[in-house]
């Protein structure tokens, strides 16, 4: 009896010793993470966007057709360029989205520059006001999303939508817009259009990040909302945004 | 009874709609890798890149998406770029672009030759 007691804690110390082996070599290796580390109560996403920085290459616009396949025609982010000229109007182009840049402005004698537009992920959104079936929401962290098997595509949000950021989609008939590449940013990559943008014209921002350059860019800068008295509170931020852009 | 049919799972958990679909986006494909995939391998393009003024341009805003090359590199052969029009439509002389942004009217700037007959387009410096 004696013996197999002996036994017994011998055996029980062996696999102690091997359990806090494997769980040293786990810390140390670095565990797997957990397939869904992601935790949206901990995000609450945006974009900065510098107008200075932009050269209207159309390259944010390219990546996100080809990332999110948006159909011929559509865009979920464009680029427009102004041309401001006293006394008159201001002229607004955007030949396909900018998809393929803009012709080039000789034009020196003017003001002129590159307005990048998307969605801007309202944290008070009239679109998601008028769904009538819930389809289109806000999510947790700050992202207006489409719930494309609950969207009837009655278009009310498409019209109520201050900024023209969202279409039908004509392969699904149903209402399709800027994601903020919801898929990418859940998995730590930033957006199609920020990773594509050769000056860093416009960045991804998490404002409940501590660490996020957000911060001190609205610290430090002027910055502006598009249609600020439609009181959406929009989450893309400008810099050095003219007063003539709407 | 009618209500547990009707109304989707956990519908209003987050708020007047199906949190299911926060799921159903999440996992749509990704098309561009992203910079820290590209450099795992491309190491010496990356290094040259860095010395260059091209240092903050992703691979893939010159190369396209390329996360099926990432996933199979033998499968997903990528293409060069088209030079002519890559290049232009950055660094065509346009009176919008940024003052310090490097423009050229390409047509007396390079004569008909092609950008990368002088300058390499990961460190463009001549």
């Amino acid at each position: 009896m004696d013996a197999s007691r002996r036994d017994l804690f011998k055996i029980g110390g062996k696999i102690l010793v091997l359990a806090s082996v494997g769980a040293t070599l786990e810390q140390i290796v670095g565990a797997e993470p957990a397939p869904d580390a992601y935790k949206m109560a901990d995000h609450w996403w945006g974009m900065i966007i510098d107008i200075e920085e932009c050269i209207g290459c159309g390259n944010c616009v390219r990546a996100c057709s080809k990332e999110n396949k948006v159909p011929d025609g559509y865009f979920r982010t464009w680029v427009e360029r102004y041309v401001v000229e006293e006394g008159k109007q201001p002229q607004v182009e955007s030949p396909k989205g900018a998809m393929d840049g803009f012709p080039p402005l000789t034009r020196e004698d003017v003001k002129s520059f590159f307005v990048p537009k998307l969605c801007n992920h309202c944290a008070d959104s009239p679109c998601v006001q008028v769904c009538p079936v819930g389809a289109t929401f806000l999510s947790p962290d700050g992202v207006v999303l489409v719930d494309p098997n609950y969207c009837l595509g009655c278009r009310y949000c498409v019209q109520a939508c201050p900024y023209g950021c969202r279409y039908l989609n004509p392969g699904t008939d149903t209402v399709d817009k800027c994601t903020l590449c919801y898929h990418r940013i859940t998995q730590g990559l930033t957006t199609a259009c920020c990773e594509n943008c050769p000056t860093g014209a416009r960045q991804l921002v998490d404002f409940k990040n501590p660490k996020d350059p957000v911060h001190e860019f609205l610290r430090k800068n002027m910055v502006q909302v598009l249609k600020p008295y439609m009181a959406t509170q929009p989450k893309v931020y400008y810099k050095d945004l003219d007063g003539s852009v709407r | 009874m009618l209500r547990t049919v009707l109304v989707p799972k956990a519908f209003g958990e987050y708020g007047h709609y199906r949190p299911g679909a926060l799921e159903t986006i999440r996992q749509r494909p990704i098309a561009y890798a992203g910079q820290q995939q590209c450099v795992m391998c491309h190491e010496d393009e990356a290094k040259e890149r860095a010395s260059g003024k091209h240092a903050k341009v992703a691979c893939e805003a010159c190369h396209g998406p390329l996360a099926a090359h990432a996933a199979d590199p033998v499968a997903n052969v990528p293409k060069l770029p088209d030079v002519a029009n890559l290049c232009r439509r950055c660094h065509e002389k346009d009176a919008a672009k940024p003052a310090g942004f490097p423009q050229v009217v390409t047509a007396e700037h390079s004569g008909g030759m092609a950008c990368n007959d002088c300058h390499k387009p990961h460190n463009p410096h001549l």
